[in-house]
């Protein structure tokens, strides 16, 4: 059986991308012949962990100029890699780069692409959840080898298969076309973010608009100093209002997270926002409307204004550790 | 500046999403509008092309997708192109970009193409690529500024930790986030100018389109609800409240 392609972004020192290693744990399941690609500086260097989670080979190429140039370069070679080796189904994760490669190479190959997976029966079939979250819908994908799908971040949990070996590296050795060179990445500009990587925290507390002011976000922030290992986040109203960055929006075009415990306040519980946390174990929300649909989904649900609970709840922990 | 925008109508935009029985979203029949996420692009194609350019908005949609285009025109684009066409029903990302390709070819001399990075509706956030590949243009998404200089593309793009410079050589696919700006309202003389605006309306012929290359590669077998969670506790005294967050927490083994 020809093979599952996962297009893995790796960073500059050879670390594979969350969403990658989750996929590359659900093509193992899948039962082929697992492979990776990887394109720009670092990608020879993730040969180690690519095999840790089940890829035989990893196609690689450390040439910055699937970095510095948008998509088109990434396109192109991987169209390539994919007329020689004739792969069957090929995973991407919902990155940045990685979902402008697919939208792409879908245009290339004549192939079909499903974005926002969330899980994958066969190579020609696949499930999303549409409304929210609030129904499965079965999908089954024909035409041209291979399909495409962009799964959704945590639709699989990340584990390393058992005795897995380094993958063999194929150097990508693809004359890219100058025509290809267009969209140029000049300057890079990163805020370092402080606290736990919200992906990763035991705790996320999110505020939305019903925070009223940016500045009452410190109150979520005295909150989450009193627990430890917790993050803070957001919902997108507030990001677009410019309250707070964009890193720490959850939702459909921000984050997904399934923390221990999430805890929505202010936040009216918008389908787009809940598909970002609704995976969570837990989740306490504080909100004043008690028919917000938010509450829906709580375990716990607080009625009544966040600006006067939110203290008090702080001082309520501390007072708990003593 | 000649720009094309490529502007999604969806049937409900406040209201929740209705399915028909064939497992698609309802589209026909329903009061329609702009996509909200599409304004923004509008909005950025008018500040672009200037006062001697032209503004262009393309849809692809049922017959109620004109509401769409008339929203975009009465913001002050300046013309409007509608694929109407029955083949077309449950397309896909693939055959909407082959489609939408088609028409922004015929528009000599354009610039510049805006989209949305995704619909609110279909959210699959890949038709702008596909259509940036197939008229062999560069794409650059998550624009939340975009300017123009000495012909060359200048835009701002979102990322995980912070945000590249991107510089771009026209013409070029972009699509614009909420953050980049905010769309401006339709004047009362903005409606009614829009309703004198040129409006083409398009088949798949027209386009020089195969039946071929509208065929669908995906279909929906089944639909099926996610179980519903039982309901949780809900505390509307609000001195319990810092107490049994406490506890909740302590049960989780967080505290
Ligand atoms: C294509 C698309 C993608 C999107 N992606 C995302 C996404 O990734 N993430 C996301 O979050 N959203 C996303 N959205 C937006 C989403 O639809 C909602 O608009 C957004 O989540 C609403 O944010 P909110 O809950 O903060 O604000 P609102 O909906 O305005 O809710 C505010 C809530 O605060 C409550 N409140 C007010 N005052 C108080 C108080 N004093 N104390 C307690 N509660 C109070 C109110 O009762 C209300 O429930 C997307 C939308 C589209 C169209
Ligand atoms: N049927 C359509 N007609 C015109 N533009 C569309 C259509 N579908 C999607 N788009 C454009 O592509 C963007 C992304 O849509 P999507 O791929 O559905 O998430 C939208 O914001 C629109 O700009």
């Amino acid at each position: 059986m020809p093979g599952i392609w996962v297009y893995a972004e790796v960073s500059s020192d050879g670390k594979i991308e969350a969403g990658a290693l989750e996929n590359l744990t659900k093509a193992r399941e899948l039962g082929s012949e697992v492979s990776a690609v990887a394109l720009g500086p670092g990608s020879s260097q993730a040969a180690a962990q690519a095999g840790e989670f089940g890829a035989a080979t990893l196609f690689a190429s450390d040439d910055s100029i699937y970095t510095d140039f948008i998509a088109q370069p990434a396109a192109f070679a991987l169209h390539e890699l994919v007329k020689e080796h004739q792969p069957e189904l090929i995973l991407f994760s919902p990155t940045y780069d990685s979902r402008d490669v697919a939208g792409r190479l879908q245009a290339r190959t004549g192939s079909t692409l499903m974005s926002n997976a969330t899980d994958i029966l066969g190579p020609d079939y696949a499930q999303t959840q549409i409304l929210g979250g609030s129904q499965i819908v079965d999908v089954t994908l024909f035409g041209p080898d291979p399909k495409l799908l962009i799964v959704r971040p945590k639709s699989f949990e990340a584990q390393p298969a058992e005795g897995g070996a380094a993958a063999t590296v194929v150097p990508v050795e693809v004359s890219v076309p100058d025509d290809c060179k267009k969209a140029k990445r000049v300057q890079r500009h990163e805020q370092a973010a402080a606290g736990p990587k919200m992906e990763e925290a035991k705790v996320v507390i999110s505020g939305g608009r019903g925070l009223q002011d940016p500045a009452n976000f410190k109150l979520l922030e005295e909150m989450a100093s009193a627990i430890p290992g917790a993050a803070v986040g957001a919902s997108r109203a507030v990001v677009d209002a410019g309250w707070v960055p964009y890193a720490m929006q959850i939702g459909q075009t921000g984050k997904t997270v399934s923390p221990e415990v999430y805890i929505a306040v202010g936040i009216s519980g918008a389908t787009q926002h809940l598909v970002g946390m609704k995976s969570s174990k837990r989740i306490i929300a504080i909100n004043k409307d008690k028919d917000a649909p938010i509450f829906q989904y709580a375990d716990l649900g607080i009625v009544g204004d966040a600006l006067q609970i939110l203290p008090r709840i702080t001082e309520a922990i501390n007072a708990r550790k003593g | 500046m000649n720009i094309v925008v490529l502007v999604k109508y969806i049937p409900n935009p406040e209201g929740t999403p209705e399915m028909g029985p064939d497992h698609r979203l309802k589209r026909e029949g329903v009061e329609g509008a702009l996509d909200p996420g599409d304004e923004h692009s509008v909005e950025a194609a008018l500040q672009l092309a200037g006062s001697d350019g032209e503004v262009t908005l393309v849809t692809m949609g049922p017959e109620a997708a004109v509401g769409a285009l008339r929203r975009g025109l009465s913001m002050g684009g300046h013309k409007g192109v509608h694929v109407l066409d029955d083949s077309l029903k449950g397309a896909d990302v693939l055959v909407t970009a082959r489609v939408l390709a088609a028409v922004v070819k015929r528009q000599a001399g354009f610039d510049l193409v805006l989209a949305g990075v995704e619909s609110t509706d279909g959210y699959t956030g890949t038709l702008p690529m596909a259509v940036a590949e197939l008229l062999d243009l560069p794409n650059v998404t998550f624009a939340r500024k975009v300017e123009v200089a000495d012909g060359t593309l200048k835009v701002e793009r979102q990322t995980e930790a912070g945000y590249d410079e991107v510089e771009c050589p026209l013409p070029a696919v972009v699509t614009v986030t909420a953050g980049a700006n905010e769309p401006r309202y339709p004047t009362l003389k903005g409606i009614m100018q829009a309703k004198q605006k040129p409006m083409d309306t398009l088949s798949v012929s027209d386009l020089g389109l195969s039946a071929e290359d509208v065929k669908a590669t995906q279909e929906v077998m089944g639909l099926e609800p996610v179980a519903a969670k039982e309901a949780g506790e809900v505390i509307e005294d609000p001195e319990e409240a810092p107490g049994r967050v406490v506890e909740f927490l302590t049960k989780a083994k967080v505290i």
